[in-house]
């Protein structure tokens, strides 16, 4: 229609072909970071989280994280400003989450390691605005 | 009502959960390479916080930054931040006019003395008294002297204030200054770009509100978080930069290939800024990705450095030890970033 694809174009994956492996160590690294955080945990209680964003890794990288660490019991899924991702992975108290925006696209991703991830807790605050409703719709419904 | 004007409130009344809140705090602290746990603090702190009251001065400008912030491709990012702070004056954006706004913004810098953050876009022109930019009969200039007076800190948003941008280009016919130039007695942060990435506007915003000061800043005081590395460090097409694979006119066989852009007069290697690496139109894409070398919009004087396309002169300034780390290939590069992002994290974590 607008001729552009008369335009010869060339897609190419800029970046030099990784190592035979495709793996950068980074995933390794994480993985022991994640020994690491669930010894302080069952030791002391302390929680802890990896920031995937502060890290590169390759598509190689990502796909050893995915398969070491796999799918657990619980999958959430979070509804505000965007979607949310919630899985325990394998390895019970090891999370795995992702923040999506409005449009879709990944805003944190990461590893948390603790009993319940803190954004799947209801919010003290939200509970009592959310008990102040319900009480005066209750009301509003009496005769 | 008459709760005081705390952030957490004021989130409720927009009907912002506050699971939304933590995961926007999440996502800024990621942006900024500030450890996960950050995330909570701020989000804790910011919840508390009052709103911080800002005063927002546009000068010799093209209302550019505030077109990238309140356009950001993200709606939420532009409400969240304008629920963390109280606007009192932004001429573009404030439903008064005339003399009920300018008494606004006076009461505003009364009531909230020693405390707001003054945001100025714009560069000031000093020739001929002032008078190529006036609002209500008032200088520039006098207009700053008197706002900065107040001020818990001032944040120059765009190149224009922080270094005088276009209107300060050869042969500045307005004697066009950065508001560094006329203020010597508050901490200044400049967050330069023509115009500047919204979310950073947004990362530094959250990052004053929950700290209660400026993050750290570098020798051309902007904030580290954003503006450590140079488009260099962080471009996608460094591999070809370093096996010297160049495109030589902007529709050659190298340049669909998508070789590196140096020949075609990229700015990449001497300018700091975050485009490489938070991108565009809601990281969509940033101009080297689009085929385009970087203008270098973000360092002083960007205009008046010679063509646009003509290369940067060789060789290229010591560029920190990234190059020698980059020459063993794009793995060594990402090692480097890494090592880059810990530096951030231990000094964040170390100014707490
Ligand atoms: S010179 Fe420009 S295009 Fe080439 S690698 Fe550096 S920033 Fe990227
Ligand atoms: S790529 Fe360069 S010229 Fe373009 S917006 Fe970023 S710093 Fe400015």
């Amino acid at each position: 229609m607008s001729g552009l694809d008369n335009i010869g174009t060339k897609v190419v994956n800029p970046l030099p072909s990784p190592p035979e492996d495709g793996l950068s160590g980074n995933a390794d690294a994480i993985l022991h970071e994640i020994v690491a955080l669930l010894e302080a945990y069952t030791a002391t209680g302390q929680t802890g989280a990896i920031d995937l964003h502060s890290l590169p890794l390759t598509l190689d990288d990502y796909e050893l994280l995915r398969i070491t660490l796999a799918d657990g019991e619980v999958h959430a899924h979070i509804d505000a400003i965007g979607n949310s991702e919630v899985r325990e992975t394998l390895y019970p108290g090891v999370w795995w989450v992702t923040y999506y925006n409005a449009e879709g696209d990944i805003v944190a991703d990461l590893i948390e390691v603790t009993a319940v991830p803190e954004i799947l807790k209801a919010p003290a605050d939200d509970v009592r605005e959310g008990l102040a409703h319900l009480r005066e719709l209750l009301k509003q419904e009496q005769p | 009502m008459n709760e005081p004007d705390i952030l957490g409130a004021s989130l409720a009344r927009s009907g912002i959960s506050r699971r939304s809140f933590l995961k926007f705090c999440t996502a800024m602290a990621s942006l900024m390479a500030l450890p996960p746990s950050a995330a909570y603090a701020m989000a804790d702190a910011l919840k508390r916080a009052q709103r911080q009251s800002v005063i927002w001065l546009s000068f010799q400008e093209c209302t550019g930054c505030v077109e990238s912030l309140t356009r950001s491709f993200d709606p939420t990012l532009e409400q969240l931040i304008f629920e963390m702070i109280s606007l009192d004056y932004q001429e573009t954006l404030q439903a008064a006019s005339g003399e009920a706004a300018e008494s606004a913004r006076k009461q505003a810098m009364k009531a909230s003395y020693g405390k707001y953050l003054l945001i100025v876009d714009g560069s000031i022109p000093t020739k001929d008294g002032g008078v190529y930019s006036t609002v209500a009969g008032v200088s520039n200039h006098d207009l700053l002297v008197e706002a900065a007076k107040g001020a818990a800190a001032i944040v120059a948003v765009g190149t224009c204030s922080s270094f005088g941008g276009i209107p300060h280009a050869n042969p500045n016919p307005t004697g066009a200054v950065s508001v560094s130039d006329i203020i010597k007695d508050k901490p200044i942060m400049n967050v330069p770009g023509c115009p500047p990435i919204p979310s950073v506007i947004a990362g530094v915003l959250a990052y004053f509100i929950t700290y209660g000061k400026l993050p750290e800043l570098d020798n051309l005081n902007r904030p580290k978080v954003f503006f450590a590395d140079t488009i260099h460090d962080r471009c996608y097409r460094r591999p070809f930069y370093d096996q010297g694979k160049f495109a030589k006119t902007f529709d050659d066989e190298g340049a669909r290939n998508g070789w590196c852009l140096y020949e075609l007069g990229c700015k990449g290697p001497t300018t700091y800024n975050a485009c490489a690496t938070i991108k565009w139109n809601g990281g969509v894409s940033f101009p080297i990705e689009s085929g385009h070398g970087c203008l270098g919009c973000s360092e002083p004087n960007f205009w008046d450095k010679g063509s646009f396309y003509k290369p940067l002169p060789v060789p290229l300034a010591d560029n920190t030890p990234i190059i020698t780390a980059a020459a063993l290939g794009g793995i060594a590069v990402g090692t480097a970033a890494a090592v880059i992002s810990r530096k951030h994290q231990t000094s964040i974590s170390e100014e707490k």
